[in-house]
């Protein structure tokens, strides 16, 4: 495995308590294949993400368990290796592109920065090598753009240099944190065409973060849905969407439109508040949540924690057994089809 | 860009008319008599006629105003005392010497003074606002902060009359402030106003501290920081030329203004340590009535601020790409 995360748990420390933004988590990704991490604000995502780069300030947060990139144990690894790693073997394209850019510096300066430091390139190659990659990322007139700023750019052009940056030094890893929630829908759909076209041509492994399982659908190839900073299911894109198994994951596809659906057919949002991550509720997190906590009683679903189950492939932590989820899951079928 | 400034520029002249002609209007208003004063004690009403003609002051008043603006340009003539050549700012009876020539006497004494404090304040302050913001919470920011507040709550006379005290006559650690020309003796400009400068830069670099800092917070928390975090940038890099690029903006602004000020006259810190620059110049013309001079030193004040402004706005846009294209 390319990029394997063992158990990992990030708690940060506040004046309120102790936060723990993930706890125990445990995900793989292949080379040249992507895995979607789906769940609401403040599941953990992108805190995951940011441990995987070590870009979390070691005096307020706490960091357990392992990640290995291709081997390499990253946690607990020194600064001036994971400054080595970050940019170069494991690269992030976040959210907001004119945000996350710097405004002061033009868009080819912050590329062929990134190239230079990694791979001691000279000025005018790393020049020329920051042209090419925002030729490779589709902009039109890669010489004139690349002298230009982010606030002469378009969201989505944004995001594309952002990509071209990202991806200017081959990186193993990409990290895409909802690379396309700031963009209208057109150009979303083209950013994620472009990531998997360059994603064909270079075998990168890539992380996409999202809550948008639309995205998910279209680019994923492995799904990890999480839920107050844990793995509450697990599988390929095809198995989570199609036979997904906690009862999270149904909220979640009831709670988004489709066009398979009439459009008189309400949306089922998730019931409830995600739970605040300084007191998790105790046993399964979502139970406070859960329509069907009766069907195993309070006792259970509060108990021991659930863990995913089978270890391997599609597995969900939830006691449910899987006959009676798929009688749940038929039932509901019925339901909407009459 | 060219545009810009052109258009600043002409912008600065028209209020530098304005403040001049406000100035100039002003003081004619208040009831002291130049001629009187020029005339000297014992005054008979020929001679001060005679001087009331020498001195223009016989002229409607809108008459005088328009040859003194003139003068600056083309000179002027003052019967019995002598020619004023361009830039004529008037002529002074009490230092019976065109205002011009005094100023431009004074002048590198004021301009030396600001600019060494300014390169201490600048460096000084922003060096320690950046380790403040790096250590937020910790010992080393606590310690800025307390020291910075003291710095900004006391008086320059205060401190400045404590170190002359303890550094000059007690100790002899600082040698006593003078001014000597830089061409004359450079080690004696620069020990001259080493005392002068501290005690300054004492006051001003708390200001420079505070902003610094929180600025620095704020940008280190910025989305684009991540960023460059992210590609692997070395951390003195993340800070240097990411954060502390969007601190500039407030630096610049108040190191602009508070240049400005100095330069029409650092009243007080002239005053404690004997230094004869522009805001000593200022004081003795208010004492003596002496409106050439005193209107020279106003307008001297409003066009560094004027200037600076120019030069702050200009700066913006070198700083940052966003302003140049608007």
């Amino acid at each position: 495995m390319f990029l394997e995360v063992n158990d990992l748990t990030v708690d940060f420390h506040t004046e309120d308590g102790v936060v723990h933004a993930v706890d125990g988590l445990s995900f793989e990704v292949e080379r040249g294949s992507t895995l979607g991490i789906v769940g609401e604000s403040g599941s953990g995502k992108s805190v995951t993400n940011l441990a995987v780069l070590g870009l979390h300030n070691p005096e307020t947060s706490k960091i357990s368990g392992s990640i290995k990139l291709d081997g390499k144990e990253l946690l607990g690894a020194s600064r001036s290796t994971m400054e080595r790693l970050r940019g170069n073997e494991i690269a992030m394209i976040f959210q907001d592109p004119l945000t996350s850019l710097s405004p002061f510096h033009s868009i080819g300066a912050q590329i062929a920065e990134v190239y230079r430091k990694h791979k001691g390139a000279s000025k005018s190659a790393a020049w020329d090598r920051a042209i090419e990659m925002l030729d490779r990322v589709g902009i039109p007139q890669p010489k004139v753009r690349v002298d230009h700023y982010p606030h002469q750019f378009s969201g989505g052009m944004r995001q594309r240099a952002m990509i071209a940056m990202a991806l200017v030094c081959d990186p193993g890893l990409l990290i895409a944190d909802e690379p396309t929630t700031a963009l209208d829908v057109t150009v979303q759909a083209q950013i994620l065409d472009l990531l998997r076209d360059l994603q064909e041509q270079s075998g990168s492994a890539i992380i996409l973060v999202t809550h948008d399982l639309g995205v998910v659908a279209s680019t994923a190839h492995d799904v990890l849905v999480m839920y107050a900073g844990r793995a509450v299911e697990r599988g390929t894109m095809r198995e989570v969407l199609r036979e997904p198994r906690h009862p999270y994951t149904w909220g979640l596809l009831g709670s988004m439109p489709s066009l398979a659906h009439p459009v008189d057919v309400p949306l089922r949002p998730v019931r409830g508040t995600p739970p605040s991550l300084i007191n998790v509720p105790p046993g399964c997190p979502f139970h406070p949540r859960c329509d069907y906590m009766e069907l195993l009683g309070r006792e259970v679903c509060t108990g021991e924690r659930p863990e995913l189950s089978p270890h391997r492939g599609h597995g969900d932590a939830c006691y449910l057994p899987l006959k009676q989820k798929a009688e749940i899951r038929a039932r509901a079928a019925g339901k909407e089809t009459t | 860009m060219l545009r810009f400034l052109i258009r600043r520029v002409l912008g600065a002249a028209v209020i530098l008319l304005v403040i001049s002609a406000v100035t100039f209007f002003l003081f004619y208003a208040i009831p002291a008599d130049p001629a009187r004063l020029a005339c000297g004690k014992v005054c008979p009403p020929e001679t001060l006629e005679q001087a009331r003609r020498n001195l223009g002051i016989d002229q409607p008043l809108l008459v005088q105003f328009v040859s003194w603006l003139s003068g600056i340009f083309v000179g002027r003539d003052y019967e019995g005392l002598g020619n004023c050549p361009a830039p004529c700012l008037g002529f002074s009876f009490v230092n019976k010497a065109p205002v011009f020539e005094t100023i431009m006497d004074r002048m590198p004494v004021t301009i030396a003074l600001t600019l060494g404090a300014a390169v201490i304040f600048l460096i000084f302050g922003v060096a320690t606002g950046i380790v403040a913001a790096l250590r937020q919470g910790k010992p080393l920011d606590k310690i800025a902060s307390v020291s910075s507040l003291i710095g900004a709550s006391v008086q320059i006379y205060f401190v400045g009359t404590l170190a002359m005290y303890f550094f000059v006559y007690q100790t002899q650690v600082f040698h006593q402030p003078k001014y000597v020309p830089i061409t004359e003796d450079p080690l004696g400009w620069f020990n001259g106003l080493l005392l002068p400068w501290l005690v300054l830069a004492i006051i001003f670099t708390a200001n420079y501290t505070r902003i610094t800092r929180s600025t620095m917070v704020e940008n280190l928390n910025e989305d684009s920081v991540r960023t460059a975090r992210a590609k692997g940038m070395r951390e003195r890099s993340v800070v240097l030329r990411f954060a502390l690029r969007g601190t500039l903006t407030p630096i610049v602004t108040i190191f602009g203004v508070d240049l400005g000020t100095l330069i029409g006259g650092a009243i007080i810190t002239e005053t404690t340590f004997g230094l004869q620059g522009i805001g000593r110049l200022a004081v003795r013309a208010v004492d003596y009535s002496d409106l050439p001079t005193l209107m020279a030193t106003v307008l001297l004040a409003a066009a560094a601020i004027v200037v600076m402004n120019v030069v702050v706005d200009s700066l913006y846009a070198v700083i940052d790409p966003r302003v140049r294209l608007s």
